[in-house]
């Protein structure tokens, strides 16, 4: 533990001190404010309830979260790689496990507090409407989960990949194949679409929390697909000094 | 948890020391001067029949070679030799594909941790992050090899001074020069008080100024550490190391000092002889002196260098016998007993890039020049070409 606190305090700070974090947090600040005024909270979104609005706003969000997390991740094996340092862990008497489990440590407080900085949205339908708290925070809790997910896809990826240019392409066609899995469990029968569906990242999972439902299924669901990708990436580490 | 705190670390390693102290040195196919040990302590690295494949190809193999702790040895080979390779596998960064590789005793593929808190690592490239300063850095790399942070911040310090780095303790490591980078690379690899330093290409790149001082360093640290490192510049391993592990085609193809390195190859012996002849008689003196090294049993040639190199004016002129055996005494005693002044005799020791060309190149490419600095100290390069023609 104190190795992977230790990886997630330097990378943490390499956010920081890199213009990628602040990029990153900018451009979906941005793309969420617009993506929220036109589509969530603006008039051409019509009159609705408030908890429409709040819903609207976790779908939109969600897509920035998830897009802001494989930027976020495409840097953290690869970049390594890319600058020769790696090998200082690799050499270093810690596990494979802990760097992995520090590198994403350290995105995923980044990825929460880029969805904290969001919060503002939420409260401006308090201007003139009313959203229950707890759907508030469970809309946030899924989120976080989708975040840490797509974060986790994204760390494999680039375990996988010699530059961060491939690691976020890699990474994106993980993360879109397993988002659009819904679209596939529609062409396909019973009882296989129903796995399919299952499997899909998005849609049948994070709606539920878009609408203030806090289901356990769901949350599981989310933390055995990060717990899948960062065993993936740690094995994948691991392979690589046999290669 | 893969590494203990620092306090153990700095603990631990004298109670190593004093354990490999009793450590039967190992034979292998290297064996040490010992004279130019600077510490006892047993054999540091054992490498038994190591193969490394990346897929088919093979890049090292089978090498074996043994390591006595307190030497500076130099691994030597062209690019692609198995150089890198070979330590990257001692630095736990690849596994072997097959062959024991061991380090203090313990083997990499089974103490991978214990092995890696013993050596420091710097790879061709030092693995530094840009946007860190330079203390930020070496704190960094001492806590990550287990350091407390207490001890991270007493030690390094004092490995700043060691590596003079203390001028640019703040400074941007992005912003230093390349010859500050490699030393911030030295620093992180010693900072956790290693006992085997493995330094791939130190002095890479460096200028001569660069390099002197590079080279100052690492004798300085062979006090405290064995050291292992490689280049494919000649006469910088010759300087620095004090032995030589030649690497052909993942092979180690001799070892020793760079005189024993001649010696293997070199079976014949050259020695300079310069003699005085009287000045009024002086062509035909060096004539019958020639006749006379000639004639001594074991001599297959003797040259006389050309006037514009032997001090004519002087009455002095420069032999060179090539002989079977050290036929050095052989020389004196028929020199003296015709009158002959000696005012030389010596040895020629051949060059090492002869040697370099013979061991490194493969048998079927020929030789090729490797990368080599001018150097004044250094016997000319024509001599040099000659002797390794012989």
């Amino acid at each position: 533990m104190r190795n992977t606190l230790l990886l997630a305090g330097r990378e943490l700070s390499a956010y920081l001190r890199s213009p990628l974090g602040y990029v990153v947090i900018a451009a979906a600040l941005l793309i969420d404010g617009i993506l929220f005024y036109a589509f969530a909270l603006g008039s051409s979104a019509g009159a609705r309830l408030s908890a429409d609005v709040l819903q609207n706003f976790f779908y939109y969000a969600s897509g920035t979260t998830m897009i802001a997390a494989i930027a976020l991740s495409m840097r953290l094996i690869a970049g390594e790689r890319e600058a020769g340092t790696l090998v200082l862990l690799n050499t270093a008497p810690i596990k494979d496990g802990e760097i992995v489990a520090g590198k994403f440590l350290s995105a995923l407080c980044f990825v929460a507090a880029l969805t904290a900085l969001t919060a503002y949205m939420p409260l401006l339908i308090f201007v003139n409407g009313r959203v229950s708290v707890g759907h508030i925070l469970v809309g946030y809790v899924g989120l976080l989960l989708l975040g840490a997910a797509a974060l986790a896809i994204g760390l494999f990826a680039s375990t996988l990949a010699k530059s961060q240019v491939i690691a976020v392409i890699l990474g994106a066609a993980i993360l879109g194949t397993l988002v659009l899995l819904w679209t596939a469990a529609r062409a396909t029968d019973p009882p296989l679409n129903t796995f399919i569906s299952g499997l899909a990242l998005h849609h049948d999972r994070q709606k539920p929390f878009m609408t203030g439902v806090l289901k356990l299924e769901n949350v599981v669901f989310y933390l055995a697909i990060t717990w899948f990708f960062l065993l993936a990436a740690t094995k994948t580490l691991e392979a690589r000094r046999w290669r | 948890m893969a590494a203990g705190p620092a306090l153990g670390v700095e603990e631990r390693l004298p109670q190593e020391r004093q354990a490999t102290r009793g450590m039967t040195a190992g034979g292998g196919c290297c064996k040490p001067r010992q004279a130019s040990l600077r510490r006892t302590g047993g054999t540091v690295i054992e490498i038994n029949d190591l193969y490394k494949y990346y897929g088919e190809r093979k890049a090292v193999g089978p090498l074996s070679c043994t390591i006595e702790a307190g030497e500076i040895v130099g691994l030597l080979g062209l690019n692609g030799a198995g150089k890198t390779t070979t330590l990257r596998v001692l630095a736990c960064d690849l596994l072997p594909s097959s062959g024991s590789v061991k380090v203090d005793g313990l083997d990499v593929v089974d103490h991978p941790h214990e092995v890696r808190s013993r050596i420091g690592y710097l790879p061709d490239t030092p693995p530094l992050y840009a946007e860190m300063t330079v203390r930020e850095y070496l704190i960094f790399a001492a806590r990550l090899r287990g350091m407390t942070a207490e001890a991270a911040e007493k030690r390094v310090p004092e490995v700043e001074a060691s590596t003079q780095l203390d001028g640019v303790r703040d400074d941007v490591i992005s912003s230093l020069s390349h010859g500050f980078r490699q030393r911030v690379g030295i620093a992180q690899a010693i900072v956790h008080r290693p006992r085997l330093l493995v330094l791939d290409e130190p002095i890479s790149g460096l200028d001569p100024v660069q390099i002197v001082e590079m080279r100052e360093l690492l004798r300085s640290l062979a006090g405290e550490h064995t050291i292992l490192l490689s280049s494919h510049i000649l006469q910088e391993i010759s300087e620095t190391c004090d032995r030589i592990l030649v690497i052909r085609d993942g092979v180690i193809g001799a070892s020793g000092t760079e005189s024993e390195l001649s010696t293997q190859l070199l079976q014949n012996v050259r020695v300079e002889v310069t003699a005085r002849h009287p000045r009024d008689d002086y062509r035909s003196a060096a004539e019958r002196v020639r006749t006379l090294l000639a004639a001594i049993p074991g001599v297959l040639s003797v040259e006389r260098e050309p006037d514009e190199v032997t001090q004519v004016g002087e009455g002095l002129s420069t032999y060179l016998v090539e002989a079977q055996g050290d036929v050095r005494e052989a020389i004196c005693e028929t020199l003296v007993k015709n009158a002959v002044g000696v005012l030389e005799l010596k040895r020629r020791e051949r060059a090492l890039e002869s040697v370099f060309l013979q061991l490194a190149a493969s048998d079927d490419q020929g030789p090729r020049a490797p990368r080599t600095r001018k150097r004044a100290a250094r016997p000319a390069p024509t001599e040099a070409s000659r002797g390794g023609q012989s």
